[in-house]
């Protein structure tokens, strides 16, 4: 009888703070549809790693008695008797599928077939935009390092301003950074969020008439040579200037390779929804590992929390205001809002300007010029991502 | 509780910050150079790859 309760004796309310976290993202991704395909399974794992005594990570007993993680390694490493371990399957999962990169960059491939990069081949100019709603990244790198963060750790924090979760992970996972947990809940829960944070940026930096500049959209037909050189060139190119990258970008590329080659719609099929499904529901679940409330309930978590946010608000401002100086210069003036679409919140970004555009002018069409900037900004965060490798790996 | 209030402490590294500067302009720098090379392959992948009009 007294086994059916006494674990019951073993619930820390920190653990209960980490269901309520749990329930937050499960309620956010049902009710509010926020990342529902990843706040959903996290959410769910957040609540599974912090029962007491979880079977699903790893567990160390003294002599059949459960104890401390930290305090179980120690004493295996130092040989002690009576001392056993038992594995977890959502860490066995975390070691086979995140520590070694793999779901991430599974990921990219399904992500690569979903992108049609036209827009942006049609327009390759839109890429400097992408480029220029990357400050945020570095912008968050050294706030991360004023407030004492390790440089992996802040380099990881910042690379949240990537809003690209696979490249967040990578990076933050090859950086050995501590805080893996918590980057992933700000990089996702913000992604969600960008209807939210960025037309607050946007309106406070732009004028009225700004906003309602009108950028005609001339259709150009792209060659399906071009469409097929591009992964191939674009994968060349940054993998000789950024090396540290050529796993995200090659992938990412290959996929869209699969996509735009025109011989193989069955396996693009497969990649875009079967593949990046089935990495989707394990992603997040195994993510969930690191948001044990010992790791995750720290004034650290509420840090990046705040600097994740920064993250997005200057790489918004970034591209904002790298088109307003461009139109200093310009006789066709660009609508500075679509600097906005820089980050590669993909297609919710690009989404966010065109409804502004229309909310200002019902006539005013933004929604390919920004889509264009937005796969830019896909491309240029995973350069940013192997640029950041470089620095700190 | 008490553990997280105690580590509620900002712990400013100035030092750090401006170690961080550079990085930060080479980053910027990084990446307008690596897209400004791609954007000029695109150009020319256009210009190589667009259907030629046929002569009459």
């Amino acid at each position: 009888m007294e086994a059916l309760y006494e674990n019951l004796l073993n619930i820390q309310w920190q653990q209960i703070v980490m269901w309520v976290i749990g329930g937050l993202l499960i309620f956010l991704a049902i009710k509010k549809n926020m990342e529902p395909t990843l706040l959903l399974p996290m959410g769910f794992g957040a609540i599974l790693v912090n029962l007491p005594l979880s079977g699903v990570v790893d567990r160390y007993f003294l002599n059949g008695d459960p104890i401390a993680v930290e305090e179980g390694k120690a004493l295996l490493e130092a040989g002690v008797e009576g001392v056993t371990y038992e594995p977890g399957i959502i860490e066995e999962l975390f070691n086979m599928g995140i520590a070694n990169e793999l779901f991430p960059l599974l990921l990219f491939i399904g992500i690569g077939a979903m992108i049609d990069f036209g827009p942006l081949l049609t327009n390759p100019k839109l890429l400097i935009f992408g480029a220029a709603a990357q400050f945020g990244i570095f912008f968050t790198l050294s706030m991360a390092s004023l407030l004492g963060f390790a440089p992996n750790d802040a380099a990881s924090i910042a690379i949240i301003g990537a809003a690209d979760g696979p490249t967040s992970i990578f990076v933050a996972n090859t950086l050995d950074s501590q805080y893996l947990g918590a980057i992933m809940v700000a990089a996702y829960s913000y992604m969600a969020l960008v209807p939210i944070v960025q037309p607050p940026v946007i309106k406070l930096l732009t004028t009225k008439k700004e906003r309602m500049i009108r950028m005609p959209y001339e259709q150009k037909s792209v060659s399906k040579t071009t469409r097929i050189l591009f992964p191939i060139l674009i994968t060349v190119i940054t993998g000789i200037f950024s090396p540290k990258s050529v796993a995200l970008i090659g992938f990412l590329m290959f996929g869209n390779l699969i996509r735009e080659c025109g011989v193989l719609d069955s396996l693009s099929e497969t990649a875009q929804k079967v593949l990046a499904n089935l990495i989707t529901i394990f992603l997040g679940i195994t993510v969930a590992c690191k948001m044990q409330a010992d790791q995750f309930l720290t004034w650290e978590t509420l840090l990046i929390l705040g600097l994740g946010l920064i993250a997005f608000i200057v790489d918004t401002a970034g591209g904002v205001l790298f088109a307003k100086l461009l139109n200093l210069f310009s006789k066709k003036k660009i609508n500075p809002m679509i600097g906005a679409a820089g980050i590669s919140a993909f297609p919710m970004s690009a989404r966010v300007v065109h409804k502004l555009g229309l909310a200002e002018d019902n006539q005013n069409f933004l929604l390919m010029h920004s889509i264009g900037v937005n796969v830019s900004g896909q491309i240029a965060s995973v350069i940013a991502g192997g640029l950041i490798l470089s620095f700190f790996a | 509780m008490n553990s997280v209030l105690a580590d509620m402490a900002f712990k400013i590294d100035t030092e750090a910050f401006l170690d961080s500067l550079p990085t930060m302009g080479l980053g910027m720098l990084g990446i307008f150079i690596v897209t400004g090379i791609i954007v000029l392959t695109i150009a020319a992948l256009n210009f190589f790859t667009k259907p030629r009009k046929k002569d009459n």
